[in-house]
C-alpha cells in the first residue's frame, strides 16, 4: 500500500494523475453545454434546410411596395408578418416579432439574475427571478399560439391559385404567402423552437419548486438554477437566429 | 440526516447587476437597429451581411456574458467553440453548394 500511497503523492502535479478538474466547472454543467452543442448541431441542420429549399425558388424581384404572395417566387417576411393583436387590419411589418424577441431577451436577464441570486444564496431574490422567468417564457409561448393561430388562419383577401381556387390561410399542402414550403419551414422551424421554449418552461417551473421549498438552500449551492440558466440562454439565443433568418432576410 | 445549515445571504453585487442590465440594453438597441435596417435599407447581400453581422454580436453577448462563456477556462471555451466554428463553416459550404445544386437542376 506505501508503494501506491507514493505514486499518488508523486503524480499530484501530474494532469493525468488523477484529482484535478482541467475544465474547473462541475460534470452537469460540463453535460449541458455538451447537450447544447448537440443541439446547436440539430438548428443548424434546420438552418441548412431552409438555405437550400428557399433558394430552390426565385427571389422577388419587383419592388417590395408592389409585393403580392405568389406560388412562384418566395415572400418577404415583413409582407407575411404584418399583423399585431388587437390591431386587425393595420400593416405593423414584423413589430410582433419584435416584442417576442423583447420577451426572449427580458426573460433572459431575469434569469442571468435569478442565477446571481443563487450566487448569493439568496432564496428569495433566487424565487422571484425565476417567477419572472416562467412568466417570460409563458408570454412568449402565448404569443407564438397567437402568431401561429393568424399564420393559419389568413386573411380575408387570401390567394388565388391558378385553377382560380382561393386559399386562406396555410397548411402543411397549401398556403396564401407563397410555395407549400414557406408554411412547412415555418411551422417546423418556429414549432421546434417554440418546443424548446415549452420545455424551458416546465424545466424552470421545476427548478422554481425546489427552490422555493428550499431544497437547494440544503444542498448549500444554487447549482441547479445555473444548470437551466444555460439551457434558458440557449432557448434565447436560437431565436436570436430564427428572427434574423426567418424574419428578417 | 437533517441537518440545519446556517445560509449566509450576501447583498446583491449591484455592478454585476448594472452590467447585466447594461447588457440587456445593449441586445434591445442592436434589436432595434436591425428593425430600422429591415425597413430602410434596400435589400440585398449587403443587407443580410450586417443583419448576419449583427446576429453574431447579440449570440457573443449572450453567450460570453448571459452564459458565462467568457468567464470558463480556456479548455471549456474552445471544446464548445471550436465544433461551432466546424459548423459555421459546414453552413456556409452547404448553402454555397446548394446554390450550385439547385441551379443546375433548374
Amino acid at each position: 500500500m506505501e508503494v501506491t500511497a507514493s505514486i499518488d503523492k508523486e503524480n499530484k502535479t501530474n494532469i493525468w494523475g488523477g484529482g484535478t478538474s482541467p475544465l474547473k466547472a462541475s460534470y452537469g454543467k460540463i453535460m449541458m453545454w455538451f447537450f447544447l452543442l448537440s443541439d446547436v448541431f440539430t438548428f443548424s441542420g434546420l438552418l441548412v434546410t431552409y438555405g437550400f429549399l428557399r433558394y430552390s425558388y426565385p427571389a422577388y424581384t419587383g419592388p417590395v411596395s408592389a409585393f403580392k404572395p405568389s406560388m412562384d417566387y418566395w415572400p418577404i417576411p415583413e409582407k407575411i408578418f404584418d399583423a399585431v393583436p388587437f390591431l386587425h387590419g393595420i400593416h405593423l411589418p414584423l413589430l410582433f416579432v419584435g416584442i417576442m424577441t423583447f420577451i426572449l431577451i427580458l426573460s433572459s436577464v431575469t434569469m442571468v439574475l435569478a442565477v446571481e441570486a443563487g450566487q448569493r444564496m439568496d432564496r428569495n431574490d433566487v424565487t422571484k427571478w425565476m417567477l419572472w422567468t416562467i412568466v417570460g417564457g409563458l408570454a412568449f409561448l402565448g404569443c407564438q399560439a397567437w402568431e401561429w393561430s393568424h399564420f393559419i388562419s389568413g386573411t380575408e383577401e387570401g390567394m388565388a391559385l391558378s385553377n382560380g381556387v382561393i386559399v386562406h390561410g396555410a397548411n402543411l399542402q397549401v398556403n396564401e404567402y407563397g410555395p407549400p414550403l414557406f408554411a412547412s419551414l415555418f411551422f417546423f422551424i418556429t414549432g421546434f423552437h417554440g418546443t424548446h421554449v415549452a420545455s424551458g418552461v416546465f424545466l424552470n417551473a421545476i427548478i422554481f419548486y425546489n427552490v422555493v421549498v428550499g431544497t437547494y438552500d440544503k444542498r448549500g449551492h444554487y447549482e441547479m438554477v445555473e444548470k437551466v440558466g444555460l439551457y434558458w440562454h440557449f432557448v434565447d439565443l436560437v431565436w436570436v437566429f430564427v428572427f434574423t433568418f426567418f424574419y428578417l432576410i | 440526516m437533517e441537518q440545519v445549515v446556517s445560509i449566509e445571504v450576501k447583498p446583491v453585487n449591484k455592478k454585476k447587476v448594472r452590467k447585466l442590465w447594461k447588457i440587456a440594453m445593449i441586445l434591445g438597441i442592436v434589436t432595434a437597429i436591425e428593425f430600422v435596417m429591415a425597413f430602410t435599407l434596400p435589400r440585398g447581400y449587403l443587407l443580410y451581411a450586417g443583419f448576419i453581422a449583427l446576429t453574431l454580436l447579440k449570440a457573443f453577448y449572450i453567450v460570453s456574458e448571459f452564459m458565462h462563456l467568457k468567464y470558463e477556462v480556456k479548455a471549456l471555451i474552445w471544446s464548445i467553440l471550436l465544433p461551432t466554428i466546424f459548423v459555421i463553416w459546414l453552413i456556409i459550404a452547404l448553402l454555397a453548394e446548394g446554390d450550385y445544386i439547385l441551379n443546375s437542376l433548374y
